[in-house]
């Protein structure tokens, strides 16, 4: 270590994913001081990877891809003077609100006024016999090297999961020129949007309920896998194992909070399994437990990167409001606040939305209780 | 999966045109079955002719006045929209697909056309390809193929 250095900083996020930028994006309109660090080398967290069109409404910037949707934050928080710290690693988060980073080999203490955690989250994943073979890899992982990085890691794919995620980057290597040979899914049902599961379908994926890949198989590498049916208590059916020739496993089975850093703090969290784990207890600002340090996207719960930006918001705002440097009236942030609110409530509705208000409103409720 | 019954589906939800209107000419064939909180194809569409209202996980409501256009064909996330012309010449129908691979295929290139599990169905040709900037690289792409698939159709490979 070369050096200690102190900083300081009226609002600082950390991560700069659709959350942590939309946060920051907010709290500098109101003319807050705002540092974002972020350990990568350019910002944008999972956005510029999503090169595919967003759903919602037009308040929502459906039928924008993503990527776009990154250029956009980004040219914002330039516009409004937003501090980024890239390659920069948030190591500490401590209750008196200092934040211990490393950059290159420089360690520096932030102390700030306001906190906000926009962590994001990480992939699940799956063992089986075979599973640590090069080219078994997170869906997340593949999509990061077609689309960040232009690799092609493998020709013949199988994927493993039908949520959302296996869906989307099932398409996005077809897109790159792999061939997927299939999508296997452990449940009766596909996980993810029809539509999604219905446009690589048409492009001759099969989509195989009810099995899971019993064996991955290879010398060196990844060679084939052994794909069997399974019955309703996930038992493998004896005599239905399928051996398919394969260089490319994705597996997409979930992802879960990336919260070390709000359990270092010493945030109050709540396990709810249909956010993806344990989720630190927030309020309707997002604030968490601990004054001053809020929660957005991912890390308070696993959703999508719309919602994601909507949390950012109202982090962003609460925390300006906080700061006593909101540039309008109290009534007017609380029209703001409700309007967000609103747009978050639309995105969570439906068969795949009303079960995240169910428990986004339950955490809630928790944090006052 | 994506067999006759989920065709039958199609075809009773509120976004598939009625069979009168198929016959009439380029119309757009909604396939969206679930309540995904979803409206760009309503906010696009110049002839009012989707109706997604409030809350927007209502399913796409089509009235049949459509011009054909295809401006929610391109901007529906879901790439669940698609052109029908049951009436481009008395023995074939016309299929606009979206579509967003590389190399695009060229106006006349014969195509084996593909069900909605990615099954072969039948010979066929491309007759158009658009593309522009507005369209934001989701490309339509027009086969030809025999009529009586036209229900079926809706997708493509390249005739070895």
């Amino acid at each position: 270590m070369e050096g200690r250095f102190q900083l300081k900083t009226e609002l600082a996020v950390i991560g700069a994913g659709p959350a942590g930028l939309c946060a920051a994006i907010e709290a500098a309109k109101n003319g807050v001081d705002v540092t974002i660090i972020d350990e990568n080398k350019k910002p944008g967290g999972q956005l510029f990877k999503q090169i595919h069109r967003f759903f919602g409404s037009e308040e929502h910037l459906a039928g924008t891809r993503g990527f776009e949707i990154g250029n956009m934050l980004l040219e914002d928080a330039k516009k409004y003077g937003v501090k980024v710290l890239l390659d920069s690693v948030a190591w500490g988060l401590f209750p008196d609100l200092t934040i211990g980073i490393s950059t290159d080999k420089k360690v520096s203490i932030l102390k700030t006024e306001k906190v906000v955690v926009a962590t994001g989250a990480i992939e699940n994943s799956l063992s089986f016999p075979g599973w640590t073979l090069p080219n078994i890899m997170g869906a997340g992982a593949a999509q990061t090297m077609i689309n960040i990085n232009r690799v092609l890691p493998g020709k013949k794919v199988i994927t493993l999961g039908s949520g959302n995620v296996g869906l989307i980057v099932s398409y996005q290597l077809i897109q790159a020129g792999a061939g997927v040979v299939a999508v296997v899914e452990a449940l009766d049902h596909i996980g993810g949007y029809m539509v999604h599961a219905a446009k690589i379908a048409r492009m001759g994926v099969k989509i195989l309920t009810n099995h899971t890949i019993t064996k991955a198989m290879g010398d060196k590498f990844l060679e084939k896998v052994e794909i069997a049916k399974i019955d309703s208590n996930f038992n493998v059916v004896k005599g239905s194992e399928e051996t398919i020739k394969v260089d490319l496993v994705c597996i997409a089975v979930g992802l879960r909070p990336l919260s070390e850093l709000c359990w270092m703090a010493g945030m109050r969290f709540e396990y709810f399994s249909e956010l993806g784990g344990f989720i630190p207890v927030h309020d309707e600002n997002m604030q968490s437990n601990i004054e001053g340090i809020y929660v957005a996207g991912d890390v308070a719960g696993i959703e999508e990167a719309s919602t994601a930006m909507e949390e950012g918001k109202l982090a962003g705002i609460a925390a300006s409001q906080a700061l006593g440097k909101l540039r309008m009236g109290n009534q007017e942030a609380s029209s703001i606040l409700n309007e967000a609110r609103e747009r978050l409530r639309t995105l969570r509705l439906g068969p795949f939305g009303e079960y995240r208000y169910q428990a986004k409103e339950k955490i809630i409720s928790k944090y006052y209780n | 999966m994506f067999d006759n019954k989920y065709l039958e589906k199609l075809k009773k939800s509120p976004g598939y045109p009625s069979e009168e209107r198929l016959e009439k000419g380029t119309v757009a064939v909604i396939e969206c079955l679930e309540e995904i909180p979803c409206n760009p194809c309503e906010t696009v569409c110049p002839k009012k002719s989707i109706k997604v209202g409030k809350p927007i996980t209502n399913l796409p409501e089509f009235n049949d006045i459509c011009s054909g256009c295809g401006k929610c064909m391109v901007v529906c996330p879901g790439l669940a929209i698609f052109m029908v012309d049951k009436s481009f010449s008395g023995i074939e129908a016309a299929i606009s697909i979206p579509y967003e691979l590389l190399p695009l295929p060229g106006k006349g290139d014969k195509i084996v056309a593909l069900n909605r599990n990615g099954g072969d169905v039948c010979k066929g040709r491309v007759e158009r390809v658009k593309t522009g900037k507005s369209f934001n690289k989701t490309n339509i792409i027009t086969i030809s193929v025999p009529k009586k698939f036209s229900d079926e159709v809706r997708f493509f490979k390249l005739a070895k």
